[in-house]
């Protein structure tokens, strides 16, 4: 089969390898049809991620028919039309169990921190992406959901990671009525975020990037008010301003670890990897333009070890934190609602199709913000 | 003067009532109520996730499946992409088993185990006469067909600044190898004109 490799930092290309094989009963091998790249991706494609070995394949947001089926198998069958959450779960670890099932403990024996997710590093479990023909899925009874009829093909591959994630960072925000919430980062995470927030009720929505496209979608799409963060000396100061000296009831950091905004924090971060956490300029502007006594969820990626984090305002401030990788399919039956009610249309983002043989082209695209993209899909040879 | 803000214990109301927000946004608060948050309570009891095992059956290790020291046995399910070999390999399976997380050593020793697996791949490439292309493995060529120069010029972006950067960390480690060996064959050839 055809399938995208990681060559080492910036460099991908696509390579023959073989179809995946059955590993576990209740495996089963899902042909994809229609893929998509993250902005988690792109901390891969840096080299940020520790254990991002060559060879790789990437790709955790994706959907396609089941290939072949484990013997346990019970939910599926051959041509079923599937679409898997990120997350590799098993269902029944005490984590799965209570609904954390971006932290299951039962499929990733490299690490304890980090749950198992799709072609995202030996550090996420070293499972092999769906950026390919084929992919393997453990727990075939557990993850994948047949695609409802209604349901768009392009709605079904946005609702496999970007959009829920947008959906439970703003359920993390912890927002009231009339609340003030400011979203950092215009990409798909936080596009979905803000659009999120109004469900939960809030007052204001406010979301801040540097690149004018993509605020442009944010009052498009997410019907917000925009700053690019360029144009303001002070952007904390800012946002001061425009709450009345309040700052802002919650933060959503919808960026991670290559955030731009300090020279400094983002050479020394993402270019040096001298902070192996990753810069982390938006999460505390987020620390210092939230409210005393606000709320801040993280949903940006961030590496394993340390960053210059502002812990100081953070404790000062008696600001709640809240964080995770999503638990995608828990999201599902209520955003599957928003989604047929017309109140969400996840699809609305996406900009770009790539076939898949044209992946590099995918990989820089996004990655260097050209061409107003927002969203790219990767379409596999065989789709 | 009249004090208002966070001086006071009164906090001005948001300009938008909520009929105008119902109004201008489909769907504002539908999910008002937390019951209707999926992951309002963080953790909260699954009964029907699928799984109809108390405990996953094993997957056969085929090979020495590297394990964190922090598991205290090989969980039932894992990845078999990418099994560790030669000396990056050696240096990953040794973090794993030695060092916890809260160890930057052991992050470090997998940071310094990428590149060493570049190196070794990028002979490998060499050898099996299929040598990393940087030009066409980027894909920078989509610059020129995905308006390279209009996205970054005469924007407001802060990217630019630095993306100048990334080529050099392409290139970066090659140059340094190159140098390295031409002042090395310089050193030969004048040790054997000696
Ligand atoms: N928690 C999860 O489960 C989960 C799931 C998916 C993605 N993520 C993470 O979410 C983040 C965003 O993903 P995405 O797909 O939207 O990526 P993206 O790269 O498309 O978007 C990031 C945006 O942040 C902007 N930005 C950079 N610096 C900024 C700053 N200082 N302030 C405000 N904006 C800034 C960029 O211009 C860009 O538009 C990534 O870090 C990704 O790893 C987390
Ligand atoms: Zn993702
Ligand atoms: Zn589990």
């Amino acid at each position: 089969m055809r399938a995208m490799v990681y060559r080492g930092p910036y460099k991908i290309r696509v390579e023959e390898k073989d179809i995946p094989a059955i590993e576990h009963p209740n495996d089963a091998i899902v042909r994809v049809t229609l893929a998509a790249i993250c902005g988690s991706d792109l901390h891969l494609y840096h080299g940020l991620m520790p254990d991002t070995r060559i060879g790789h394949t990437f790709g955790h947001e994706f959907i396609g028919a089941i290939h072949e089926v484990g013997s346990s198998v019970q939910n599926l069958k051959v041509g079923d039309r599937v679409m898997v959450p990120f997350n590799i779960f098993c269902g029944s670890c005490w984590f799965c169990r209570r609904g954390l099932f971006g932290n299951c403990n039962n499929t990733n024996a490299n690490n304890y921190a980090v749950g198992a997710y799709y072609g995202y590093s030996h550090t996420a479990g070293g499972y092999d992406g769906a950026q390919a023909e084929y992919v393997r899925v453990p727990f075939a009874d557990v993850g994948p959901s047949l695609i409802p009829d209604w349901m768009s093909d392009e709605d079904a591959v946005t609702l496999t990671d970007a959009c829920p994630t947008g959906y439970f960072g703003a359920q993390c925000a912890d927002i009231v009525e009339g609340d003030v919430v400011i979203v950092f980062g215009a990409g798909p995470v936080g596009l979905y975020a803000a659009k999120s927030a109004w469900l939960m009720g809030a007052g204001r929505v406010i979301v801040i990037d540097h690149l004018d496209y993509r605020l442009e979608k944010a009052r498009e799409f997410a019907h917000a008010e925009t700053y690019n963060f360029t144009e303001y000396g002070d952007i904390v100061l800012e946002m001061k301003k425009a709450t009345d000296f309040f700052g802002a009831d919650a933060a959503i950091d919808a960026v991670g670890c290559e955030a731009d905004g300090s020279f400094f924090q983002h050479v020394t971060a993402s270019k040096l990897k001298l902070q192996g956490g990753g810069s982390p300029v938006a999460l505390n502007w987020a620390i210092d333009t939230v409210r005393k006594g606000g709320t801040i969820s993280v949903m940006g990626g961030y590496g394993p070890l340390f960053s210059n984090v502002k812990t100081g305002d953070l404790m000062n401030k008696g600001i709640t934190l809240h964080t995770n990788q999503t638990p995608v399919k828990r999201q599902w039956p209520r955003l599957f609602d928003h989604v047929r009610n017309g109140y969400l249309k996840p699809s609305e983002i996406v900009t770009h199709r790539f076939p898949l043989e044209h992946i590099n082209e995918g990989y820089h695209v996004f990655s260097s913000k050209l061409d107003g993209c927002i969203k790219p899909l990767v379409v596999p040879t065989a789709a | 003067m009249t004090v208002t803000g966070p001086y006071t214990a009164q906090r001005p109301p948001i300009t938008e009532s909520a009929e105008q927000l119902r109004e201008r946004i489909p769907g504002w608060g539908a999910d008002l109520d937390p019951i209707n948050r999926p992951s309002a309570t963080r953790l909260q009891w699954q009964e029907n996730t699928g799984a109809h095992w108390e405990f996953p059956e094993q997957q056969v290790e085929r090979w020495p499946r590297e394990r964190s020291v922090e598991h205290r046995m090989l969980p039932p399910v894992f990845g078999t992409a990418q099994p560790p070999r030669w000396l990056s390999g050696a240096i990953r399976k040794y973090s794993y088993a030695t060092y916890s997380e809260g160890r930057a050593v052991r992050w470090l020793l997998f940071t310094l185990a990428d590149r060493v697996d570049a190196v070794e791949n990028h002979l490998v490439s060499f050898l099996r006469l299929r040598p990393d292309n940087p030009i066409t493995e980027t894909g920078v060529l989509s610059e020129f067909t995905h308006h390279g120069l209009r996205s970054r010029f005469g924007q407001r972006r802060a990217d630019p600044k630095h993306q100048w950067l990334d080529p050099v960390i392409v290139a970066g480690p090659w140059v340094a190898a190159a140098g390295v060996a031409t002042s090395g064959v310089r050193k030969l050839v004048g040790a054997v004109r000696h």
